[in-house]
């Protein structure tokens, strides 16, 4: 095999050529520590890397600490092992496909790229007035339970890296009820391409309120439960009171948004500074902490998962009055004109409109075609939309120029911002306190990635 | 993209509006049907022409709290001894709500502000320090490439957020692929170390200031910048200790 071109785009060269004379590169596969670290350097300042395979780095985050005895006088992230190129896979499919794209971002809540994607979208077409009700609502629902769902995972794994593994098993118990009510509304549990721009695919399956009135006592019992051995649990206090302290000068310098923006003690909330979907009309609370420290994100997170249950709530009485109503935009150049329905080998475009258009309208069929293959042009210009993420604000900047695919389409991940933190939340700390820190940021890296 | 324009591509022209009303740019044109190239005409569309337009520079009033906040920032930047003519290029207003007969822009509009690039600190300087801007918050930045807007390449998109007032604005720094330089703004805004970081890996934007522009998203080593409308997507060899592993398409093929 040849080696490409000098300028040709390729990827890096083998490891060992980065160590030019001079950089010493020591692998250690055991021994004492003592004798390690004597042999290695001779000198008290050790690097050592966390990740990117680590089982507290969720995922493939990397972090790189100047440890000096069990102290961390210093904190780098590296970040990259995820990268799978979206964002320019994006430019290449239609507005449509992109949400298949970005739902696979924040792989833990992909309803939220899928929403903000959506909206920005709706901005660059001027159709923000023109989504239904009822679409809102099935969004709100879906993203609010989401937000449950995302932060079971994050309280989940937080325990489980300090050892408690049944608060892990308790909350995926309790998220996998939800993932279920995901999988029966859009056939899948997670990359649910679910949110369409101009609304949603389908519709909730008729008995899917009675099933989220049967669901909401059971997660409140879960919630119950966690709160029970969390919160007042002397080994869960000592490990976090007062670790990860970022205050609210940090926060805003770093742009941390969300839970941790929030446990310093600012009520920022897109949800209320810039509504969307609605939200204006929701009635509930923003919790905020002054600690600034990770039990009181702790806290924030399950009190935010009681706040979703009541806009879920809430929600459930929309849909019931709306029932029957569309879900798409009326505007047939863009509503998607395939309708989906469950068959004998499983779900797929409706034998109905099957028939309609190979059988009775060659128009529809052309249209079907057009509208499947090329798409809807969007007018040129540039959007931003954020949405509250369960991680923070996470924002979409959209442009177009005047085609059928998005000319760029950029995601300012929450998570990847948050990561930006971990330098001043952890050194002076002990080691043991980076596992507790990162995982109070709650990063996915998915979505930092992208 | 590029293949269904006509050869006006690039050409910046303005038209004017029906009824008098503020011209919008023209960035491109689009002929024919998508995707046919070099066939026959047998659809009879493929003598159809679209002209591409940006939105078009605001003219006053621009309604809602823009009027205030640009006022405000004239007013900051003359006092630190900037001309606000010489710092905003252009100002512009995008409303993605229909508008209503006899009222302002809606809610959720949209206010970019074209911003020179030598002035792009003393901007963020000012919007973040005014009691009356107080975009203390930034939401990081992302880059654009538009090859055909010769001179102006590339992009930097500063999207910046008012908590204390509830507001939101976006600055659009251009610089030449040439000289790909912008300041950095992290001194103003520390958030933006990371995004800066991944614009000058996506893009190739040099920040000049900042403190370790280093990539972080592709590996250290990578030649070019993957966003650029000028890279492919995928059908790049990959090294591996040693070996380098070719693009799918051209993998061995086991059927």
């Amino acid at each position: 095999m040849t080696a490409p071109a000098h300028d040709a785009p390729h990827a890096t060269r083998p490891a060992a050529d980065d160590y030019g004379p001079g950089v010493a590169g020591f692998e250690a596969s055991g021994g004492d520590w003592d004798e390690i670290a004597r042999e290695a350097i001779g000198e008290e300042r050790i690097v050592v890397n966390m990740g990117p395979q680590h089982p507290s780095t969720h995922g493939v985050l990397r972090l790189m600490l100047e440890i000096d005895g069990e102290t961390v006088t210093e904190a780098r992230c590296g970040i990259g092992y995820l990268h799978t190129g979206i964002e320019k896979n994006m430019e290449f499919r239609t507005w449509t496909q992109g949400t298949t794209f970005c739902t696979r971002m924040d792989y833990l809540a992909p309803l939220y790229q899928e929403a903000a994607y959506c909206l920005g979208t709706e901005r660059l077409l001027g159709i923000t007035d023109d989504v239904p009700e009822r679409a809102n609502v099935i969004r709100v629902l879906m993203m609010e339970l989401n937000r449950v769902a995302s932060h079971l995972v994050c309280l989940g794994t937080g325990g489980n890296e300090m050892g408690a593994t049944t608060i892990m098993t308790l909350s995926f118990t309790a998220r996998e009820e939800i993932l279920r009510m995901f999988e029966a509304v859009t056939g899948l549990r997670m990359n649910h391409a679910y949110i369409r721009p101009g609304g949603v695919a389908q519709d909730v399956p008729e008995d899917f309120t009675e099933h989220i009135r049967e669901l909401l006592p059971s997660l409140r019992k879960y919630l119950a439960m966690l709160g029970d051995l969390m919160l007042a649990n002397p080994i869960f206090k000592s490990r976090l009171t007062g670790v990860g302290v970022l205050n609210l000068a940090g926060c805003f310098a770093l742009g941390i948004t969300g839970p941790v923006l929030r446990s310093a003690g600012h009520p920022y909330d897109v949800r209320k500074a810039f509504p969307y979907c609605g939200y204006e009309d929701y009635d509930f609370d923003v919790p905020t902490d002054t600690a600034a420290d990770c039990y009181s994100r702790v806290v924030l997170r399950i009190e935010e998962c009681y706040q979703s249950l009541r806009i879920v709530e809430q929600c459930m009485r929309r849909l019931d009055e709306t029932q029957g109503a569309p879900v798409m935009v009326a505007d047939k150049k863009i509503a998607w004109p395939a309708q989906l329905a469950v068959g004998h080998d499983g779900q797929g475009n409706s034998l109905d409109h099957i028939r309609h258009i190979m059988g009775t309208s060659m128009e529809a069929l052309i249209h079907h075609f057009k509208l499947v293959t090329e798409g809807f042009g969007v007018p040129a210009g540039q959007a931003w939309q954020t949405v509250e993420h369960p991680r923070g604000e996470l924002g979409v900047h959209l442009v177009s120029d005047g085609g059928t695919r998005p000319y760029r389409a950029h995601f300012r991940d929450p998570s990847f911002n948050n990561l930006q933190a971990v330098s001043v939340m952890c050194e002076g700390g002990q080691v043991a306190d980076v596992v507790v820190s990162v995982a109070s940021l709650d990063p996915v890296l998915g979505g930092v990635d992208r | 993209m590029s293949e269904d324009r006509g050869p006006q591509e690039g050409a910046t022209t303005e038209v004017d509006r029906p009824g008098g009303g503020p011209t919008a740019e023209v960035v491109g044109e689009r002929t024919g049907m998508f995707g046919v190239h070099g066939s026959g005409d047998t659809s009879g569309y493929g003598g159809l022409t679209r002209l591409v337009t940006l939105p078009p520079a605001a003219t006053r009033p621009y309604g809602s709290w823009f009027d205030d906040a640009v006022d405000v920032l004239a007013e900051v930047l003359a006092e630190a001894g900037v001309a606000f003519d010489d710092a905003v290029e252009r100002v512009v207003v995008t409303d993605p709500r229909r508008p209503v007969e006899g009222e302002g822009p809606s809610r959720d509009a949209e206010l970019t502000l074209h911003v020179a690039r030598e002035h792009v600190v003393a901007v963020c300087r000012a919007l973040r320090d005014d009691q009356d801007l107080r975009f203390e918050l930034s939401l990081g930045v992302s880059g654009v490439h538009y090859p055909e807007d010769a001179g102006r390449e590339l992009h930097a998109v500063y999207h910046l957020t008012s908590v204390t007032h509830g507001r939101r604005l976006r600055l659009d720094v251009a610089c030449p692929d040439a000289d790909p330089h912008l300041p950095t703004t992290t001194a103003v805004y520390p958030a933006n170390d990371w995004h800066e970081r991944e614009t000058w890996d996506f893009f190739g934007i040099v920040f000049d200031g900042h403190p370790a522009l280093a990539r972080i998203e592709m590996p250290d080593d990578w030649p070019g910048h993957p966003q650029r409308k000028d890279y492919p997507l995928g059908g790049i060899p990959v090294e591996y200790k040693g070996a380098t592993v070719p693009p799918p398409d051209e993998r061995r093929r086991y059927s």
